[in-house]
C-alpha cells in the first residue's frame, strides 16, 4: 500500500463539514422511546445533545455554524459549545459515525 | 453515548432488568450449507439439511415479526447465507420493515454483480471472514482452494460499491502469529472494522480444541498487539477483540445474558436463545412455523429457563458480578460440568476452573492434532499436511 493512499484519521475542527455516512442510521425508536444510531454490528444510544448535533450534520454546515445554532437555541456562549461539540464529534468520528 | 451492542461479545453489558425486554438483534442462520469446512465453525455438529430449510416466505415473515418485536439488526448468517438464491428477497423485506441488515459471509460464492444486487435490495453492511493472511494456510484451514484469493477480491468489491466492511478473523494457534499482518490486511482492504475473535470452544471448535488452542504466551502477545494497533489506528480501524475464555479470569456474558438481547433462528426455523443451546438437555425449542416470534421470545420455555438470575446456584447466586456476566455460558457449564446451572468453568470462582485452565496449558504445548473438518452428516478426520 502506498503512503499516499493510506487512510487517515479525520480530525474534527471548527470548519469541518460533517455528515453521517449512508450506512449510519439515526432514528427514533417508538417502542423504546429513544433515539438510536444504527451502525455495523453496533447500536448506540446518543444522548439528547448528540442527537441535536447529529441532526445538524448535513455535510454543508461547519461545526462552528452548528455551534452557533445551538448557542442561540440555548442562550449559551458559542465558544464553549464549539469546544464541547468538537470533542463529541471527534469521538463519533473515531467510531466511524460521522465523516467529512 | 452508550453502546448497546447486538452481537455477543465480552466488552460491555449493563444489566438493567432481568425480565424480558425487546431483543436488539436476530441471528438468522439461513442455511447450514457452506463451501468451507472450518474446523471451528459455530454451527452445531449435527448440521441441518437443505430440505428442512425455511422457505423464502417463511424467512420474510420472520423479518416482519422481528421488526414488530423491536429487533433492530438482522445478522444474515449460516452456514454460508449467499448459498441461498433468495437472499435478495429476504434482505428486501428486512429493509422494507426498517431492519439494519448485516451479511456475515465467507464471500467465496459471491460475484460483484450479486453483491450489487444485495446492496440494491437494501443490504447495509458486509462482514467478511478470513482464515489467515497467508493464502496457503488460509485455504488449508477452510479446506477451500483459492478461497483466500477470492475473499481479497470480494473485500475490494465491497469497498468499490461503497459499502461498509468488517473483516472477521477468528484467531487460534494455527494463525495467531500473523495477527499484525491481519490488522494490516484490514486496513489495506479498507475495512472500517476488524473483529479479531479468539476461538470460543463449542461445537466443532471443541472437537478441535487441541488443534486450535494457543499458548497463554501467544495469547498474551495478541493482547499487546491489539492494544497498540487500536491506538495507532484510531479513526481508521475499529478493532473488536474477543479473548479466549480459557485464559480469562471471569466468564463472558454469553449472548449478553440469556434471553436478554439476541434471538437465533436456525435454518429450519427453530428459535434458540443462543446458537449452541441445542446442546443443552431439557430445553423445548419452538419453531417459527408453529408459534409467533414474540410469543416464543416472551414465553418460550427455552428462553424462560435461564433468563435473569433466579436459576443460579452458588457461587453465582451471591456474586456481585451476576448481572455483569450472568454466570457465563450455560452450554460450556453443561458440557464441562454436566449441569447447566453451574457457574461456567471459565470463571475463576468455579471449583473446576483450575483443572480446566490446565487443559488449555497442556493442549497448547503439545503438537497440534489433525483437524476434524466441518462436514455434513459425518465427522471425518482429514490429514492436513
Amino acid at each position: 500500500m502506498s503512503e499516499g493512499n493510506a487512510p487517515k484519521r479525520l480530525i474534527v475542527e471548527a470548519d469541518s463539514k460533517l455528515k453521517l455516512p449512508r450506512h449510519i442510521k439515526l432514528r427514533h425508536d417508538a417502542g423504546r422511546d429513544k433515539w438510536l444510531l444504527l451502525a455495523p454490528e453496533r447500536v448506540f444510544e446518543p444522548d439528547d445533545t448528540s442527537v441535536e448535533v447529529l441532526k445538524l450534520c448535513d455535510g454543508e454546515q461547519t461545526v462552528s455554524a452548528i455551534a452557533g445554532i445551538l448557542a442561540e437555541r440555548y442562550q449559551a456562549p458559542a465558544d464553549v459549545i464549539l469546544k464541547d461539540i468538537i470533542e463529541m464529534l471527534q469521538e463519533l468520528a473515531d467510531k466511524g459515525v460521522v465523516k467529512s | 453515548m452508550t453502546d448497546v451492542t447486538t452481537l455477543p461479545r465480552e466488552e460491555e453489558t449493563s444489566a438493567e432488568e432481568s425480565c424480558a425486554r425487546a431483543p436488539v438483534g436476530l441471528l438468522a442462520e439461513l442455511t447450514h450449507r457452506c463451501p468451507l469446512q472450518c474446523p471451528y465453525c459455530s454451527n452445531p455438529v449435527d448440521l441441518e439439511r437443505v430440505n428442512t430449510e425455511l422457505s423464502t416466505e417463511e424467512w420474510q415473515s420472520v423479518m416482519r415479526q422481528a421488526a414488530e418485536l423491536g429487533i433492530l439488526q438482522i445478522h444474515l448468517s449460516g452456514g454460508e447465507p449467499t448459498a441461498r438464491r433468495d437472499l435478495e428477497a429476504i434482505i428486501e423485506t428486512a429493509a422494507e420493515v426498517g431492519l439494519y441488515t448485516n451479511l456475515i459471509t465467507a464471500g467465496v460464492l459471491l460475484t460483484k454483480e450479486r453483491l450489487a444486487k444485495l446492496q440494491e435490495a437494501g443490504l447495509d453492511h458486509v462482514q467478511l471472514s478470513i482464515q489467515d493472511v497467508d493464502p496457503e494456510n488460509a485455504d488449508r484451514i477452510g479446506a477451500y482452494k483459492g478461497g483466500a484469493k477470492k475473499k481479497h477480491e470480494v473485500a475490494k468489491w465491497v469497498r468499490e460499491l461503497d459499502m461498509p466492511l468488517t473483516v472477521n478473523a477468528p484467531l487460534h494457534r494455527q494463525n495467531i502469529d500473523n495477527l499484525p499482518a491481519i490488522i494490516d490486511y484490514a486496513v489495506e482492504v479498507g475495512a472500517g472494522r476488524l473483529e479479531v475473535a479468539h476461538i470460543q470452544y463449542y461445537a466443532w471448535a471443541l472437537k478441535n480444541r487441541a488443534a486450535l488452542m494457543p499458548t497463554e504466551e501467544a495469547f498474551s502477545k495478541t493482547v499487546e498487539i491489539v492494544k497498540e494497533a487500536k491506538e495507532r489506528l484510531k479513526g481508521i480501524l475499529v478493532i473488536d477483540f474477543v479473548v479466549p475464555d480459557y485464559y480469562a479470569k471471569y466468564p463472558k456474558p454469553c449472548m449478553g445474558g440469556w434471553g436478554r438481547g439476541i434471538i437465533n433462528v436456525t435454518p429450519s426455523g427453530r428459535v434458540l436463545p443462543c446458537h449452541a443451546s441445542e446442546s443443552l438437555p431439557g430445553l423445548q425449542f419452538d419453531n417459527v412455523k408453529e408459534r409467533p416470534l414474540a410469543d416464543i421470545w416472551l414465553n418460550g420455555q427455552a428462553f424462560e429457563i435461564y433468563r435473569g438470575t433466579d436459576w443460579m446456584k452458588e457461587p453465582c447466586k451471591s456474586c456481585p458480578r451476576k448481572e455483569i456476566d450472568f454466570g457465563g455460558c450455560r452450554c460450556q457449564a453443561y458440557a464441562l460440568t454436566g449441569d447447566a446451572t453451574n457457574t461456567d468453568p471459565a470463571c475463576s470462582l468455579s471449583p473446576l476452573h483450575e483443572n480446566w485452565a490446565k487443559v488449555a496449558q497442556e493442549e497448547s504445548h503439545k503438537a497440534a492434532p489433525e483437524f476434524v473438518y466441518r462436514r455434513m452428516g459425518k465427522t471425518q478426520v482429514t490429514v492436513n499436511k
